[in-house]
């Protein structure tokens, strides 16, 4: 077993090795280098070619049409192409938005600055358990409401929202409805044909396709407009110009042709090591998990260890990559702002660590990771002066503290 | 982030963690800090009939700089007197420990727990 051992496959996966060899056939001189865009000529022909396949295979995931799939340069792009282009094509019609408040960074900082450009933001307050209560987005519908967006699987605490229920309301008021999957596809199933999702984000490096690369799903029946973001020579229909990355788009293409194939059989894997995991940890005093256990996606665990604190503890499991949140906001010293959401209290915010699992996990890591958070969860307790308090039956609620 | 040889060495060896007799008149206790803030921090010191600290215990929650800058702490206040130890500065702790800018607090965090001790333990001499 090689350490340290990577557990963060939420904040991106490894290349599947089936994937960059393909990818590598079309970046040198005798491979399929030409220009997609180029009509004149067999280099130009053959990489169109094998960017279309490509665009097939992901839109056969997601059982959409191959022309209803944007080129993009990951979900983040995504994300801003469907909420600004969708604000700013139908502005005349209304200029409010509802999203929610556990939602990605690119999906609340887009929606942010469209609050400086004169629209109206709804953020909605998920459940304790993560998810949203449909009444509370019903009620927060209005005449004026054109865009709904809400993420599919949340990336730092796996919990899978209903989009089928929510495109049902929002097609029956004829509002655009936008899902962040960049967490969700290839792992939880999705149907353009069933589900009334107008706008869908797709991302290639949370799947074992390359990094750079992404795409949006815009739905052409009934037919969904944007304002463009990108503009230059009108590739992707208008909608996002820039020369296509043949490589990364053949990349993208494979990694989720594999994941249509394997999916089932992953997921099942994946779930019962997922389940061994937290098996193991959730017989330890004062361990929370984060987030609905049943309706979350496979390779997601997030679980808060009271009266550790979240930083330390990642320091203790050197030997294991994982995160405290998501990789954006490792950064900063902040708890997560997701499990703030939750109604968690700050210190188990602080405590939170997310474990996410994939393709290339075994369960001999399982065994030793559940090994070593036991062992240092009991070290630094043995640290900790709220231990000692929580152990002599004081409520932490009760203590005077010297907030700094 | 990356943590200086000093920091790991106090993070993973710590010294002089535990707890001392809150209730004992020779012994003053600090807790300073919040949960919410992410970092609680327990100085404990034991302090002889000159006014010398005998002994000093602690236990942190927090970061692995939080824990470094108390372990460290302790070290620094045995064998000194009540007003020596209240001399001590953030940043001479920070300089030892080589801790980055975002993580200054932690030292600030050690200098507010010992003097929180050494005013605890006052107080209970004027009783």
């Amino acid at each position: 077993m090689k350490l340290p051992i990577y557990m963060d496959y939420s904040a991106t996966t490894p290349v599947d090795p089936r994937v960059a060899e393909v990818m590598c056939q079309y970046l040198t001189p005798d491979g399929g280098f030409g220009n997609p865009a180029s009509r004149s000529h067999k280099f130009g022909w053959d990489a169109d070619e094998v960017v279309e396949k490509a665009r097939r295979d992901v839109a056969a995931l997601i059982n959409a049409n191959p022309k209803e799939i944007v080129w993009t340069s990951g979900a983040t792009e995504s994300d801003n192409l469907a909420i600004k282009g969708v604000a700013q094509f139908y502005q005349k019609k209304g200029k409010h938005i509802i999203t929610s408040k556990t939602e990605h960074k690119a999906v609340l900082d887009t929606c942010r600055q469209l609050e400086r450009d004169g629209f109206e933001v709804t953020y909605l307050d998920p459940e304790d358990s993560g998810l949203i209560d449909l009444k509370k987005l019903e009620a927060a519908m209005r005449d004026d409401t054109i865009l709904v967006s809400i993420m599919h699987v949340n990336n730092e605490i796996g919990v899978i929202q209903d989009v089928e229920a929510i495109g049902e309301m929002t097609r029956a008021r004829k509002i655009l409805f936008h899902v962040d999957a960049a967490q969700s596809a290839g792992k939880v199933p999705l149907d353009m044909e069933t589900m009334k999702i107008d706008l869908l984000s797709l991302s290639s490096h949370k799947i074992y396709g390359p990094k750079g690369m992404g795409a949006l799903f815009v739905r052409r029946k009934p037919r969904v407009r944007l304002e463009a973001q990108m503009h230059g020579g009108g590739h992707e229909r208008g909608m996002r110009s820039g020369t296509l990355a043949t490589h990364q788009i053949v990349g993208m293409g494979e990694a989720f042709r594999i994941a249509k194939e394997e999916m089932p059989a992953e997921n099942e894997r994946l779930l019962m090591l997922r389940n061994k995991l937290w098996n193991g940890l959730k017989d330890m005093e004062e361990v929370y998990l984060n987030g609905d256990l049943e309706q979350r996606s496979a390779g997601n665990l997030n679980v808060s260890f009271a009266y550790v604190e979240g930083e330390s503890l990642i320091m203790a499991l050197k030997d294991i990559a994982v995160s405290s949140g998501s990789a954006c906001t490792s950064a900063s010293l902040e708890p997560s702002y997701v499990l703030r959401a939750l109604g968690r209290e700050d210190e188990l915010a602080h405590s939170s660590i997310r474990f996410s699992i994939g393709r290339f996990t075994t369960e001999e890591e399982i065994d030793y990771v559940i090994k070593l958070v036991r062992e240092q969860v009991t070290r630094l307790r043995e640290l900790s002066p709220l231990w000692d308090m929580f152990k002599e039956g004081i409520d932490l609620k009760s203590v005077q503290w010297a907030a700094h | 982030m990356a943590y200086s040889d000093k920091v790991l060495d106090h993070y993973e060896n710590p010294r002089n963690v535990g707890s001392l007799d809150t209730d004992d008149s020779s012994v003053g206790t600090g807790m300073v800090g919040a949960p919410a803030c992410g970092d609680v921090m327990r100085l404990q010191i034991q302090v002889n009939n000159e006014g010398v600290i005998e002994d000093a215990k602690f236990k942190t929650y927090g970061c692995g700089s939080a824990i470094a800058s108390s372990s460290l702490l302790t070290e620094w206040v045995k064998g000194k007197t009540l007003d020596e130890a209240q001399q001590i500065k953030n940043t001479e702790i920070a300089e030892e420990l080589a801790l980055p800018p975002v993580k200054v607090h932690c030292s600030v965090l050690a200098e507010d727990a010992i003097k929180a001790a050494v005013e605890d333990y006052t107080k209970k001499q004027d009783k």
